[in-house]
């Protein structure tokens, strides 16, 4: 195997790990729309670390890489349009992700203030945290990007 | 190989898509089962979790998977009489066929796991799976990165 093979072969890891962390994100979501006590939401922390390492190794590894192929192989232009159009992509799903995440992010903060209130019971105010349809929403976003690049990298429109 | 990629013809690229999306559904399956089997500590709910990750989002990314890769082998001539297949697509075949019996497996005592959860019982045959779930990620990196590389 060349560098360059190396290279793709990482290339398409990082993509598997960027949408297995999406994967588990949805999973999740649906997961979490039946949690209103506060440890359940925290337990479920150690889950989204899993899915946040994943999303990132996988995002900073498929746009370096995929630069670094881009240059690297002749056939390959870094400014061909469906290149480019991967890499606008890739900004908007990061950008709808970190969104998400934000969203997400109140239940867990709420969760942590209850506990720590000593509130381990049932909470309608948590549970409407962690139904979110604003995160919903930016995570189908951010999940319709990501597989629009998938579509980009293997039809190749233009190439 | 990459040069190969470039030549793909236009009639490969859907059934590469589906077979590339089932395997990222599946991959994505398997991560969030074993990660909610592991992270669970007894709690009923995660550990219910880490198996229906497995039943209702692995399995079909797997059937997903298997069947893509079944129609692109048959469009690139790889399954014709006589053809002799290379070795990167055979170690794909085996990883997606022995990760389909050792999910299958992992399928089975999990369901059996979650009924003895129902009943009160230890979850000894959810550790069965969390380990079977953790050896099928490793073989599909295997799987992707030969896949992708194609070393030979």
């Amino acid at each position: 195997m060349s560098l360059d093979d190396w290279v793709a072969a990482l290339h398409v890891l990082s993509a598997f790990a960027y949408v297995g962390g999406i994967v588990l994100f949805w999973i999740l979501i649906v997961a979490v729309r039946q949690i209103d006590t506060p440890g359940e939401t925290i337990r479920m922390e150690p889950i989204v670390k899993i899915g946040n390492a994943a999303v990132g190794v996988g995002g900073v590894g498929t746009i370096v890489l995929g630069i670094w192929l881009a240059f690297a192989l002749d056939s390959y232009a870094i400014w061909d349009g469906w290149i480019i159009a991967a890499i606008v992509l890739w900004a908007v799903a990061g950008a709808f992700g970190q969104r998400t995440g934000v969203a997400y992010l109140r239940g867990m903060t709420k969760a942590k203030e209850l506990e720590a209130a000593g509130q381990r019971g049932a909470s309608a105010e948590l549970l409407a945290l962690n139904r979110t349809s604003n995160g919903v929403l930016l995570h189908a976003l951010a999940s319709a990007s990501v597989l629009l690049i998938l579509l980009d990298m293997i039809f190749k429109p233009g190439a | 190989m990459t040069v190969l990629a470039l030549i793909r013809p236009d009639s490969w690229e859907f059934p590469l898509f589906l077979h590339v999306l089932g395997a990222m559904i599946l991959v994505g399956g398997l991560l969030t089962g074993a990660s909610s089997l592991a992270f669970a500590r007894g709690d009923a709910r995660y550990l219910r979790l880490g198996y229906w990750s497995l039943l209702a989002v692995s399995l079909p990314g797997w059937v997903l998977m298997r069947a893509g890769a079944e129609w692109i082998a048959s469009r690139e001539g790889w399954n014709a009489s006589g053809a002799s297949s290379p070795t990167w697509l055979d170690i794909g075949r085996i990883v997606a066929d022995a990760g389909g019996l050792l999910l299958l497996i992992a399928l089975i005592a999990g369901g059996f796991g979650v009924r003895r959860l129902r009943d009160g019982k230890g979850s000894g045959l959810l550790r069965t799976t969390l380990v079977l779930s953790i050896v099928m990620l490793g073989a599909y990196v295997v799987a992707v990165w030969a896949m992708a590389g194609k070393p030979v």
